[in-house]
């Protein structure tokens, strides 16, 4: 029986551990076997802490035992190499931090620990999460389970690849553009964005602070309101973290779908999606549809100014966020600096990879005297309109359902030398990360044999509704329950 | 210094706030610690720390608004400065640039020509602080101590209304007393919680175009400010005179050499890169929060100087001298709460000895061995003829040195004054009879040899007999 732990959600193991089916030791030890069995094809982690995983899960046991299991006791998840973990390697994806150690916990980090949750091991990404590919990583791209001559999607391309080869059933991420939705789209599944300020920043590295959202993937809408329930709540530590109630997300998933206003938004199914990923989404509408939704058609005029918007605001914070990896407190430092300009020069020069600098670059151009108006300035009013478009679609929809990505996973190298193509993959998720606004990605069907997403956005503070959409959606399809061949 | 010339200054004034834990962490801002020792992960700029804005930072700024009478924003921004340096952990100071948390203030200072003189403060913000390079005691590198990263300031920038170094201190001192009074910062210039920048041009009197400024950079005391002002003035006069021209650029003032150099021309500066900082809300406060910092706003210097001398009859020199510290002007209203002496003499005597005395043991006020009742208790016995003003210095003397209160060092020192007429008479009779050459001198007009007969009774009587009665039985008995 618990050769096939690794196939069940977060929620079944739960039930199993509660029921006492097997232990959190049994479970740790097959899904850390699977791990050193396939991760050498996926390349989706960066460290795994086996022996403090083991631990771990020992003390989950005696505290069931003992009557005090947290909601998350003994159940394994993985998180991205985003969030600073105390005493574990936290690399970011970059040869800036191959050896950063650090010595202290991020907000979630904590708060999972907290719940009891079990941590695996971090899951490779982009480079400082700049990225839509996983292929910017300083450790090498991860594959896509699904065929591992493609990309699994970026920049939370680990976590999304991990969960998917059923080596952990759920992991952490973060999204600033795309980077939770994304590769949950590519990788058959499940990702949940919340509304800017709903989780803690506190530890996440910061690539674009008013766009970074910490979030999860997993491979079930339940799942995801589980862990998001843990998650999410006010941190005194994180200004930009609301002070908003934090209701029973799991709750919320089992209303029905009767009456509830979809919004489909015209310019989404304009040239740039590719036709059959065309045919996914507009499928799984119908089902929305015959299961009592109501589809409105509404404009997003402001749609196609998302990505240039993104690719102002974002490199600029990143440039400014970036400026603390000097080589002089932490993180890769030059060897033999002549002098202080050559210290910085090498250190960053060295420590950082081509898409980085790429950003690093853009964005201390965006913000220098004479640019600033014409670009920041811009940007920033540009975001408003965009925010604005949101905001009078959900005057009149609940939700806002499309395509999560334009195309299935695409190869491995494809799109490498061209950043713009790369960058239009986020064009359908960008505009919830500029409006601050939750986003999900779902299963809902493939197109030769490579998963596609549907993508749902909905108002601040509207995780319940998605929750719910995705999650009903779930109970009528099997999409999010498929499993690649090669790591069933 | 050429009267052709107009002399333009405006002050960059940063002053720390009195502040126990940082800005934007919990650390703690105590000065003097091992280096390092009081820096958090948010002072050091770790991946993925954030800030948090201390609340009192912006209950203090709001404050220094309202006593300077400016506008306290009722939203402003912080921002990021960004640049390289390796005490800047963040690679950028958060400031605040665009909407800073307080605009539009004034306040007055006496000019050359005793007038009362407005200077307008364009703005003062909110910024941390950096951390410090040490160069000394390091080979073929530098040391850096972050202690003091994220220390709270206020930046206070005047208008450039200032026209001589004389005024800039005026203005100066001015600011350093408010910040005191009001409690938000220590005002302590070596440890360097009061510093200043000092923009300086001169341009042709009567012409209205400014002239091209240098910036002279951290300048931490009142002497060198002066110093270095003055300096910059007659270098940059005497380079238009001789047809040169004055560069923009930062100049930093070394006081060995008593000189201002060149730090860094315009084309050397940094472009900031200034952009709202994304990790921190927008500072919103409303009226109610104003008027409740408000209400527990000190009586500030200048009404105080005006009530001391409507109310006491000081001098309102003295009265300016008393409030330019609060624990003098504190300490004067004390000691009229508790004698029955003149406010007038009480303020003579702060300013006079008391005042000499902390200067000579380097105290402060705060720190001062004779206290409030016991000024009081010596004033008494002038008062009340028991001692004269000039016993009462050797009395204060062995007060200061702590032996006793006024009455016990009078008793025990047998100092108590002769009003006794007949000893006096007695006394005045034998001088007389002494002297009779200089008796002959004043009968034939030299009057003022009284001071000589006054002498020597006072020398006869260890000068205990009273004064003005001396005075007056000499005279009755010279005729």
């Amino acid at each position: 029986m618990s050769r096939d732990l690794h196939t069940q959600t977060l929620t079944e193991l739960a039930a199993g551990l509660e029921r006492g089916d097997f232990t959190s030791v049994e479970l740790i030890e097959n899904l850390l076997g699977r791990i050193d069995r396939h991760d050498a094809a996926l390349n989706a982690f960066v460290t795994v802490t086996a022996e403090r995983a083991l631990e771990a899960a020992k003390s989950a046991d005696e505290a069931r035992l003992a009557g005090k299991a947290g909601v998350l006791n003994g159940l394994p998840l993985v998180h991205k190499d985003i969030f600073c973990t105390r005493d574990v390697l936290t690399t970011c994806g970059s040869r800036m931090l191959e050896n950063f150690i650090s010595p202290y916990d991020a907000t979630i980090v904590e708060r999972l620990a907290g719940a009891g949750a079990v941590v695996l091991g971090k899951t490779n990404m982009d480079e400082f999460a700049m990225g839509s590919s996983n292929e910017t990583s300083y450790f090498g791209p991860v594959k896509n389970p699904w065929d591992l001559e493609c990309s699994p999607g970026g920049s939370s391309g680990g976590s999304a690849a991990a969960v998917a080869a059923r080596l952990a059933p759920a992991a952490t991420g973060t999204d600033t553009g795309g980077s939770i939705r994304q590769p949950a789209a590519l990788t058959g599944t499940v990702g949940l964005k919340p509304t800017y300020g709903r989780v803690s920043r506190y530890g996440m590295i910061a690539f674009a602070s008013s766009l970074d959202q910490a979030g999860v993937i997993t491979r079930s809408s339940a799942d995801a309101a589980l862990l998001l329930g843990v998650m999410a709540g006010f941190d005194e530590r994180d200004s930009t973290c609301i002070d908003h109630p934090v209701p029973d997300y799991t709750a919320a998933l089992s209303q029905s779908l009767e009456g509830l206003r979809v919004g489909v938004v015209k310019q989404h199914f304009d040239d740039g999606l590719d036709e059959q990923t065309g045919t996914a989404v507009r499928d799984a509408l119908a089902v929305l549809e015959a299961n009592g939704a109501v589809l409105t058609e509404v404009d997003m005029p402001n749609l196609d100014l998302s990505v240039p918007t993104y690719y102002v605001v974002a490199p600029a914070e990143c440039s400014s966020n970036l400026s603390r990896f000097d080589g002089v407190r932490f993180g890769h430092r030059a060897d033999n600096p002549e002098d202080l300009l050559d210290l910085y020069c090498r250190s960053r020069g060295e420590g950082f990879g081509a898409e980085v600098k790429r950003r690093i670059m853009t964005g201390t151009y965006v913000l220098s005297a004479g640019y600033y108006d014409a670009y920041y300035l811009k940007a920033q009013q540009v975001r408003h309109l965009i925010a604005d478009d949101f905001h009078k679609a959900f005057e009149n929809v609940d939700v806002i359902a499309g395509p999560t990505a334009p195309t299935p996973a695409f190869k491995l190298g494809d799109k490498t030398d061209d950043p713009i193509t790369m960058y239009l993959n986020d064009i359908y998720t960008i505009g919830a990360n500029l409006a601050g606004l939750p986003g999900m990605s779902t299963p809902c069907g493939f197109v030769d044999g490579l998963p596609v997403g549907l993508h749902l956005v909905g108002p601040h503070w509207g995780e319940e509704t998605l929750l719910r959409c995705a999650h009903q959606y779930e109970q009528l399809t099997d999409w999010h329950s498929a499993c690649p061949e090669d790591f069933s | 210094m050429s009267s052709a010339w107009e002399v333009v200054i405006g002050l960059e004034i940063h002053a720390q706030l009195a502040t126990s834990s940082k800005i934007f962490s919990g650390a703690s801002t105590a000065y003097g610690a091992e280096p390092n020792t009081q820096a958090c992960l948010v002072d050091l700029g770790y991946p993925g720390v954030l800030p948090v804005l201390n609340e009192e930072v912006v209950r203090m700024a709001t404050k220094f608004g309202l006593a300077v009478n400016a506008t306290v924003a009722p939203r402003s921004v912080f921002a990021r400065k960004n640049y390289f340096y390796p005490d800047l952990p963040k690679g950028y100071q958060i400031s605040q640039f665009e909407l800073p948390i307080v605009e539009h203030g004034e306040l007055f200072i006496t000019d050359a020509d005793g007038n009362e003189k407005r200077i307008g403060i364009t703005r003062a913000h909110l910024e941390e602080d950096a951390g410090k390079s040490v160069h000394e005691g390091f080979e073929q590198s530098s040391g850096i101590d972050l202690n003091r990263t994220g220390t709270p300031l206020l930046e206070i920038v005047s208008e450039p209304d200032l026209r001589s170094a004389k005024e800039a201190i005026a203005y100066m001192r001015k600011i350093h007393t408010i910040v005191r009074y009001l409690g938000i910062s220590d005002g302590n210039m070596q440890e360097g919680s009061f510093r200043c920048d000092a923009n300086v041009s001169v341009r042709p009197r009567g012409q209205e175009e400014l002239g091209t400024r240098s910036e002279l950079k951290n300048l931490n005391s009142f002497r060198f400010i002066e110093k270095a002002i003055n300096f910059e003035i007659e270098r940059q006069i005497e380079l238009i005179e001789d047809g040169g021209e004055v560069v923009q650029e930062t100049r930093l003032y070394d006081s060995v050499k008593d000189e201002t150099r060149s730090m860094r021309s315009k084309e050397e500066a940094n472009d900031y890169r200034y952009f709202p900082d994304p990790d921190l809300l927008p500072v919103e406060i409303d009226a109610a929060y104003i008027e409740a910092v408000r209400e527990t706003l000190p009586e500030l210097p200048a009404a105080r100087q005006q009530r001391f001398v409507a109310d006491y009859g000081l001098r309102e020199e003295d009265a300016g001298i008393l409030v330019a510290v609060r624990a003098f002007a504190d300490f004067f209203e004390e000691v009229v709460a508790a004698t029955q002496g003149k406010a007038q003499g009480v303020a003579n005597f702060i300013i006079g000895d008391l005042a000499g005395a902390l200067n000579r043991d380097g105290l402060d006020i705060e720190q001062s061995p004779v206290s409030t009742a016991a000024v009081a208790g010596l004033l008494d016995r002038i008062k009340d003829n028991t001692i004269s003003g000039k016993i009462a210095k050797e009395v204060f003397e062995a007060m200061w040195a702590g032996e006793g209160t006024a009455d016990e060092i009078i008793d025990a020192k047998g100092l108590k004054q002769i009003t006794d007429s007949s000893a006096i008479e007695a006394i005045v009779n034998k001088v007389i009879e002494a002297n009779p050459g200089q008796v002959a001198e004043y009968k034939a007009g030299k009057d003022k040899l009284i001071g000589f007969f006054v002498g020597q009774v006072m020398k006869e009587t260890g000068g205990k007999a009273n004064p003005g009665q001396v005075n007056q039985i000499l005279k009755q008995k010279l005729g």
